[in-house]
C-alpha cells in the first residue's frame, strides 16, 4: 500500500510567483496514495531536505515526490537525503513544476492546475518504483592514450606519475607530433624540440609506461574501467630488439628521393629512414612502398632484390619477413590525444569542403603553409634552418602572410576560428627578420586573436620591434609572375588595394582533426561534430570527457588548441583518470536496461540500436549444455540508460529499470485519466 | 552549425540592411569587413566606394549616401566579389538592389551611364532587339559626344557589323507590355 | 544535338562572325541550332542595372518562347546572354513568387522547363567529335582562352566548370590540335558593358589582359563573348601596346572553323578589326617546325 510524499517547493519566487504552491500541495494531499503533502520555500537547502527525512520517518513514506525545478538540478540531493533516511533513493522522483510549468506560464490558475497535474503523473509512476542498487563495478588501473604528440605524452607521464599503468600508442614511427616539427615555440620562442625531447626520453624510459610507436588501435570492445583494446603494430622491417639505432641502414639505402613526411615534403628521405634524429624509438622503419628491395620482390625477382640495409647492418636487425602483430590489452581509462592536421588549399577535397583555387590550388611552389615554413625555419630541417624558396632554393626578400586561409571561410566550408594562426604567423615573421634582416614580412589579416599569457605583447613585438608590416584586408588572388609572386590583397585600415610581387607567401591554413579520426571514434563509440572534432560531455564544465564514460580528451582532436592548452588539457584529462582509478570499484546509476531471457525473441534490434554497444548475444543452454537459443543481453557496465532498446523491443523483454513499461503507462493512465 | 540568422526585426521603418536582406535573401550582416571583394574587384582603382564599403554602409544605414554614390553605377557585375565572398555576401546582388533604389528614387546618375542605359533599353523597347545603330544615336544625342568612335563609323559599316535599318519583331508589343508592367512593379516598390 | 538558338542582338551586328562561324562548324558537328522565332533582347547589362523585374522577364520571356516551340535546351553564344538566361531560369526555379509573376507579366505560359548552355560547353561535349572533324590540326599555334566573368561566375547559376580553375575551353582548344597556354588574366573583367560609356576603363583592364597574354606566349586570344571580343579587338588600337604586334582575338568557334579547313571569309574573320591574316595563313601554311601531321 503506497504511502507517497509530496513536497512542493516554491523556489523563491521561481515557482511560487506563477503556481499556488499551497493549493496544489493541499490538491496532492487528497489524493490516493499520498499520506503527506506540504509545500515549502527552498525544498533543496537544509531545512527543505530535513522536512524531507522528518516525514520519511514520521509517516513510514514508501516513496517521495519532489514538485520543483529539473531533475538535472536536484535528483541526487534528493535521493541522498532519502538514503541517510533509510528509504531507497529509487523510490525518490522529481516532478518538474518549474522548467516545465511556472517558467513557460502566465495564467496562475491554469499553471497551478499544470502543476497538480505534473506532480499527480509522478505520483502515479512513484507507486510502481521498486527498490534499486548501485550498480559496482571493478576498475582495471590501466590507461590507454592514443596518440603520442605533446597533448599524449603529457597525459601520459602524468597518469604514469600517478601510479597507474600506461599504453601509448601512436601511428607513426615516432612519438612527437607537430610539435617536434616546429621550429620555435611562442610565446617565448623556446626551441621546440629542445623542451619537447626531454619529455619523449621520459615517456619511453618511464617504468609505468609501454610505448607502442608504428601501432594503431585496431578494435575497442568493453565499457569504463573493463575496456579491451586489440592494437595492431605495424611491421617496421627492423628488429627492435636487435636494433642500436647507428643508421648504417639508411646511409645504405639507395632509395633517397622520397619526400619527406616529417619535412612536409620539402626535404627528401630513404626508403629506410628514421623521421628525424631525435625520434623516440630510434628505430627506424622500411618504407614498403618505395622500398626497391619490395618492389622487386612483388615482381617476383627476388634474387636481384636490394638489400643494401640488411648488408649494412651490423646487428642484422633487417627482417623483411616481418608481419604486423596484434595485442589486446585491458584498460581502464582511454585518453583520445590525435591531434590535428591542416588543410590544404588544393583542388582535391574532402566532402563539404572547397580549396583555394584564387590562390592557386596548392601549384605554386612558392606558396606554402605554416608547418612547411618551420621546417625552413628550423636548425634540423631541409635547408638547416635557411629560409629558401622550394622553387629555387634562393633567399626570398620579400615574404607575405596570409591569416585565416580556410579558417573563418564557410564559402569554403570551414566557420571556425583556428586560434593559432595568428600567434604563429607573428612568430614566423620574427623568425623571418631574425634570419633575413633586410627581408620584408607582410601579413593580411582580419583581427589578431592572441588571448594567452604574454600573447598579445608577442605580437606587438613582432610588429613594433621586428618591424612586421600588417595589413588589415584579405587577399583576393595571387599568382605566379615570373620569379615573383602577385599578391592582390587590400588595406581596409586606409582604404586602399595592395599589390604585392611577392618572393614566397605562407598561408595560415586551417587547423583540422587528423586523418582517419572519425574511423576511430567509431571504435570508441564516441561522437565528434561535422569537422571530425570529438564532442566534450558539456562545452563548460567537462571539457576533458566525451559522453561516452571512460572515455577522454587532450588536445587538438577536439578543437584547435595551441601547445599550453593542450598540456592543460592532458593533465585534467590525467587527473580525471586518476580520479576513476582510485576507486576500487566503480559505482553506476542503476537505471540500465535488462533482458527478461525467458521471452526475449532474439531478434537484436536492441543490439542494432543500441548507441553505446551495450547489448552483447549470450547463448541459453539446455541442461545436456546444448545451445537451444541465443538471446540478448544488456552489459550494466555500458548501458546509459537511453531506453532506445526499450522503445524499439518488439516482445517487450527489454526494459529499463526506474522506467519500466508499467511505469510509464501508469503515467500516460494519469494524464488520460 | 553556423549560428542562425538573427530573426529580431526592429519596429518602424526597415534598415538599409533589411530591405537588402530581403531583397537579396543574404544578411549583409554576414560581412565581417574583410575587403577580399574589394582586393580582386576590377573597378577599385576608379571608384571611391568599394565592395566592402557599400557593405559596410549597408550595414550602417547610410541609405541617402549610397543611392547619391557613383560608385554604385561603377560596378561591372562581374560577380568576382561573389565569387570570393568568406559569407557569401553578394556585394554585387546588394548594388544592384541599391541601383534600383537609386532609380526609384531619382537620385542622380553619372550622365554617360544613365544616358546608355537608356538608350539600350530604348531600343530595346523599340524594337523589340537592341538595334546598334540607334542605340549609338541616342546616346550621342544624350550625351552630345557626337564625334567619339565616329572615325571607326565607316569601318564598322565596312565590315558588315552596322545594320542601319531597325528590326521590329512581331512580339513588340509584348515587349513593351513587359517593360510598362515592370516600371510600374518598380514605382510601386514592389 | 538539337538546341533552340538564341543569337542575341550582337550576333546579328558587331559579332556577326560568332554567329557565321558558330554557324559554320554546326554542320559538320552535327549541332543542330533553331533559331527561336521571335526571340527579343535578354536585357543585357542594362535592364540587370536598372530594374530587377524587368532583368528577369526579358529573358523569361524568351525561355517561354522556347518551351512552346519545343525545345528542351537552348544554347545562348553571347556570354552576357547565357548569363542572363540561365541567371533567370535559376531565380525563377529558386522563388515561388517570382515564378508566380510570370505568366501574368510575360501574357504567356510559363513552366521554366528549358535548360540553358553555353557555346563553350557544348563544344567540349564535344571534344571527340571536334577531334575527328578537324582536318587541319593546328599544331603549334599558342592559345591564350579568355573566359572573362560571365561564363563562370557566378558559379550557382552557370553551373558550369570550376569558376576560378575552368579547362573548359582549353580542352575544346586542344581538340583543334592548337596549344593552350597558362596564363593569369584569364578570368579578369574585360570592362564589360562599359565599352561606350566609360571606355577609358575598358582601355586599362584590357591593355593588362592582352600584356599577360603576350608574356605567356599566346599568338591569339580565343573568347566566346561578343562583349569581351569588342573590348579586346575594337578597343585593341587604342591600348596603345608600345609598338608590339596586335593580338589577333579569335571566336572560340572560328578556331574550331580553321581547323576544320574551311574558309576563313566564311567564318567571318574577315570582319574583326585587328587582323586576322596571321592566322588563316598559319592555318593554311604552317611555318616550319609547326607542319601539320
Amino acid at each position: 500500500m503506497a504511502r507517497i510524499g509530496v513536497f512542493v517547493c516554491h523556489c523563491g519566487e521561481n515557482i511560487a510567483r506563477t503556481v499556488d504552491c499551497e493549493r496544489a500541495a493541499a490538491a496532492l494531499r487528497d489524493l490516493p496514495g499520498v499520506a503527506h503533502a506540504v509545500d515549502y520555500k527552498y525544498m533543496c537547502s537544509d531545512p527543505g531536505q530535513a522536512l524531507i527525512k522528518q516525514a520519511i520517518a514520521d509517516k513510514k513514506l514508501t516513496g517521495v515526490v519532489v514538485a520543483a525545478c529539473s531533475p538535472h538540478m536536484h535528483e541526487k540531493t534528493f535521493r541522498r537525503a532519502c538514503a541517510s533516511s533509510g528509504l531507497n533513493p529509487f523510490l525518490a522522483e522529481m516532478a518538474n513544476i518549474r522548467e516545465q510549468c511556472s517558467w513557460i506560464h502566465e495564467d496562475r490558475d491554469a499553471a497551478t492546475d499544470k502543476a497538480i497535474d505534473l506532480a499527480r503523473f509522478i505520483v502515479e509512476k512513484v507507486k510502481r518504483n521498486v527498490p534499486l542498487e548501485t550498480i559496482r563495478i571493478p576498475v582495471e588501473r590501466r590507461a590507454l592514450v592514443i596518440g603520442g604528440g605533446i597533448a599524449g605524452i603529457q597525459a601520459a607521464l602524468d597518469i604514469a606519475d600517478g601510479g597507474a599503468q600506461v599504453i601509448l600508442v601512436e601511428k607513426e614511427p615516432s612519438i612527437g607530433g607537430h610539435m617536434s616539427q616546429l621550429s620555435e615555440t611562442f610565446p617565448t620562442l623556446d626551441c621546440s624540440q629542445c623542451i619537447l625531447t626531454p619529455r619523449m626520453v621520459e615517456v619511453v624510459q618511464h617504468p609505468n609506461i609501454r610505448l607502442l610507436a608504428y601501432s594503431e588501435v585496431e578494435a575497442v570492445s568493453g565499457y569504463i574501467g573493463n575496456f579491451a583494446v586489440k592494437i595492431r603494430q605495424k611491421a617496421r622491417y627492423v628488429d627492435a630488439t636487435a636494433c642500436n639505432g647507428c643508421g648504417a641502414c639508411q646511409t645504405a639505402c639507395i632509395v633517397r628521393k622520397i619526400p619527406s613526411e616529417f619535412d612536409e615534403r620539402l626535404g627528401k628521405r630513404t626508403a629506410i629512414y628514421v623521421p628525424f634524429p631525435q625520434a623516440v624509438p630510434n628505430i627506424p622503419v622500411v618504407d614498403r612502398a618505395s622500398c626497391a628491395y619490395f618492389k622487386a620482390r612483388a615482381k617476383g625477382l627476388k634474387k636481384d632484390a636490394c638489400g643494401k640495409c640488411r648488408e649494412a647492418c651490423s646487428k642484422g636487425a633487417i627482417d623483411f619477413d616481418q608481419v604486423d602483430t596484434f595485442v589486446t590489452e585491458n584498460v581502464g581509462a582511454i585518453v583520445v590525444a590525435t591531434g590535428y592536421t591542416l588543410y590544404s588549399i588544393g583542388k582535391d577535397q574532402p566532402e563539404g569542403l572547397s580549396g583555394y583555387g584564387e590562390y592557386g590550388y596548392g601549384t605554386i611552389p612558392d606558396v606554402i603553409d605554416g608547418l612547411q615554413f618551420e621546417r625552413l625555419a628550423s636548425a634540423s630541417g631541409p635547408t638547416s634552418g635557411r629560409i629558401a624558396r622550394p622553387s629555387d632554393g634562393k633567399e626570398p626578400k620579400r615574404i607575405v602572410f596570409l591569416q585565416c586561409v580556410g579558417s573563418r571561410d564557410p564559402a569554403k566550408g570551414i566557420e571556425y576560428c583556428s586560434k593559432i594562426c595568428c600567434m604563429y604567423i607573428a612568430k614566423h615573421t620574427m623568425l623571418f627578420r631574425h634570419k633575413v634582416h633586410d627581408g620584408e614580412a607582410t601579413v593580411f589579416y582580419m583581427d589578431i586573436r592572441a588571448n594567452g599569457k604574454g600573447y598579445d605583447e608577442f605580437v606587438r613585438r613582432a610588429i613594433e620591434e621586428d618591424g612586421a608590416r600588417y595589413v588589415r584586408g584579405r587577399v583576393s588572388r595571387m599568382y605566379r609572375d615570373g620569379e615573383v609572386i602577385k599578391v592582390f590583397g587590400f588595406d581596409t585600415l586606409s582604404g586602399e588595394p595592395v599589390v604585392i610581387d611577392a618572393d614566397m607567401v605562407v598561408l595560415a591554413t586551417a587547423m583540422r582533426p587528423q586523418r582517419g579520426v572519425q574511423q576511430l571514434a567509431q571504435k570508441l563509440s564516441a561522437s565528434y561534430d561535422a569537422h571530425g572534432f570529438f564532442n566534450e560531455a558539456h562545452p563548460k564544465l567537462r571539457p576533458v570527457e566525451t559522453n561516452t564514460a571512460g572515455v577522454y580528451l587532450a588536445g587538438a582532436c577536439q578543437a584547435p588548441r595551441d601547445i599550453p592548452d593542450s598540456v592543460a588539457m592532458a593533465s585534467a584529462a590525467a587527473a580525471k583518470i586518476l580520479g576513476l582509478f582510485s576507486k576500487a570499484e566503480l559505482e553506476r546509476e542503476p537505471t540500465v536496461a535488462s533482458v527478461d531471457a525467458a521471452i526475449c525473441a532474439g531478434c537484436f534490434q536492441c543490439e542494432r540500436v543500441c548507441p553505446y554497444g551495450a547489448v552483447t548475444r549470450v547463448q541459453v543452454r539446455d541442461r545436456l549444455g546444448t545451445v537451444v537459443r541465443v538471446v540478448a543481453e544488456v552489459n550494466p557496465g555500458v548501458c546509459q540508460g537511453c531506453g532506445t532498446c526499450q522503445a524499439t523491443c518488439p516482445s517487450k523483454s527489454i526494459e529499463l529499470a526506474g522506467f519500466t513499461d508499467e511505469q510509464i503507462w501508469s503515467e500516460i493512465n494519469a494524464i488520460v485519466v | 552549425m553556423r549560428a542562425p540568422e538573427s530573426k529580431i526585426e526592429s519596429p518602424g521603418r526597415p534598415s538599409l540592411a533589411e530591405e537588402i536582406r530581403h531583397a537579396t535573401g543574404r544578411n549583409p550582416a554576414r560581412c565581417y569587413q574583410c575587403g577580399k571583394c574589394s582586393a580582386g574587384c576590377p573597378m577599385a582603382a576608379e571608384t571611391s566606394l568599394r565592395p566592402h564599403d557599400v557593405m559596410r554602409l549597408v550595414n550602417l544605414d547610410r541609405r541617402d549616401e549610397l543611392l547619391a554614390s557613383a560608385s554604385i553605377w561603377l560596378c561591372l557585375t562581374c560577380e568576382t566579389c561573389v565569387a570570393r565572398c568568406p559569407n557569401q555576401c553578394d556585394p554585387a546582388a546588394t548594388v544592384d538592389v541599391l541601383r534600383e533604389m537609386a532609380v526609384a528614387s531619382s537620385c542622380a546618375v553619372p550622365r554617360p551611364i544613365a544616358a546608355f542605359h537608356r538608350s539600350f533599353l530604348d531600343q530595346v523597347q523599340r524594337t523589340g532587339r537592341m538595334f546598334e545603330l540607334g542605340l549609338m544615336i541616342e546616346y550621342k544625342l544624350r550625351t552630345g559626344a557626337f564625334l567619339t568612335d565616329i572615325t571607326a563609323a565607316p569601318g564598322t559599316v565596312a565590315r558588315g557589323k552596322l545594320s542601319f535599318l531597325p528590326h521590329a519583331i512581331d512580339g513588340v508589343k509584348e515587349v513593351r507590355r513587359i517593360f510598362k508592367a515592370c516600371e510600374a512593379a518598380a514605382e510601386e516598390g514592389a | 544535338m538539337r538546341f533552340g538558338y538564341f543569337p542575341g542582338c550582337s550576333l546579328h551586328g558587331t559579332a556577326r562572325e560568332f554567329d557565321e562561324s558558330l554557324r559554320a562548324i554546326s554542320g559538320p558537328l552535327d549541332l543542330d541550332l533553331v533559331e527561336i522565332e521571335d526571340w527579343s533582347c535578354c536585357g543585357a547589362t542594362s535592364a540587370h542595372a536598372t530594374n530587377h523585374l524587368l532583368s528577369v522577364a526579358l529573358p523569361a520571356r524568351n525561355l517561354a518562347l522556347a518551351e512552346a516551340q519545343g525545345h528542351d535546351a537552348v544554347i545562348a553564344p553571347c556570354a552576357a546572354c547565357f548569363n542572363r538566361l540561365a541567371g533567370a531560369r535559376h531565380q525563377i526555379a529558386a522563388d515561388g513568387a517570382l515564378a508566380g509573376r510570370m505568366a501574368g507579366l510575360l501574357g504567356r505560359p510559363f513552366a521554366n522547363t528549358v535548360a540553358v548552355k553555353n557555346v563553350v560547353d557544348v563544344l567540349r561535349q564535344l571534344g571527340p567529335a571536334i577531334r575527328g572533324k578537324v582536318v587541319k590540326p593546328l599544331a603549334g599555334l599558342k592559345v591564350a582562352c579568355y573566359y572573362g566573368c560571365l561564363l563562370v561566375r557566378p558559379a550557382a547559376v552557370c553551373n558550369f566548370d570550376d569558376p576560378e580553375d575552368p579547362a573548359a575551353m582549353e580542352d575544346v582548344v586542344s581538340a583543334t590540335g592548337a596549344t593552350p597556354v597558362r596564363w593569369n588574366m584569364r578570368l579578369e573583367c574585360c570592362g564589360g558593358g562599359f565599352s561606350i560609356p566609360r571606355t577609358g576603363s575598358v582601355i586599362r583592364l584590357g591593355r593588362a589582359i592582352i600584356a599577360d597574354a603576350r608574356a605567356a606566349g599566346a599568338e591569339t586570344i580565343v573568347v566566346a563573348c561578343p562583349m569581351c571580343h569588342s573590348n579586346l579587338d575594337f578597343r585593341q588600337s587604342a591600348m596603345a601596346l608600345r609598338g608590339e604586334a596586335p593580338m589577333p582575338v579569335l571566336f572560340l568557334s572560328e578556331l574550331v572553323g580553321l581547323a576544320f579547313g574551311l574558309d576563313a571569309d566564311r567564318l567571318g574573320m574577315g570582319r574583326h578589326y585587328v587582323s586576322t591574316t596571321p592566322l588563316s595563313a598559319f592555318a593554311q601554311n604552317p611555318p616550319p617546325g609547326k607542319e601539320v601531321r
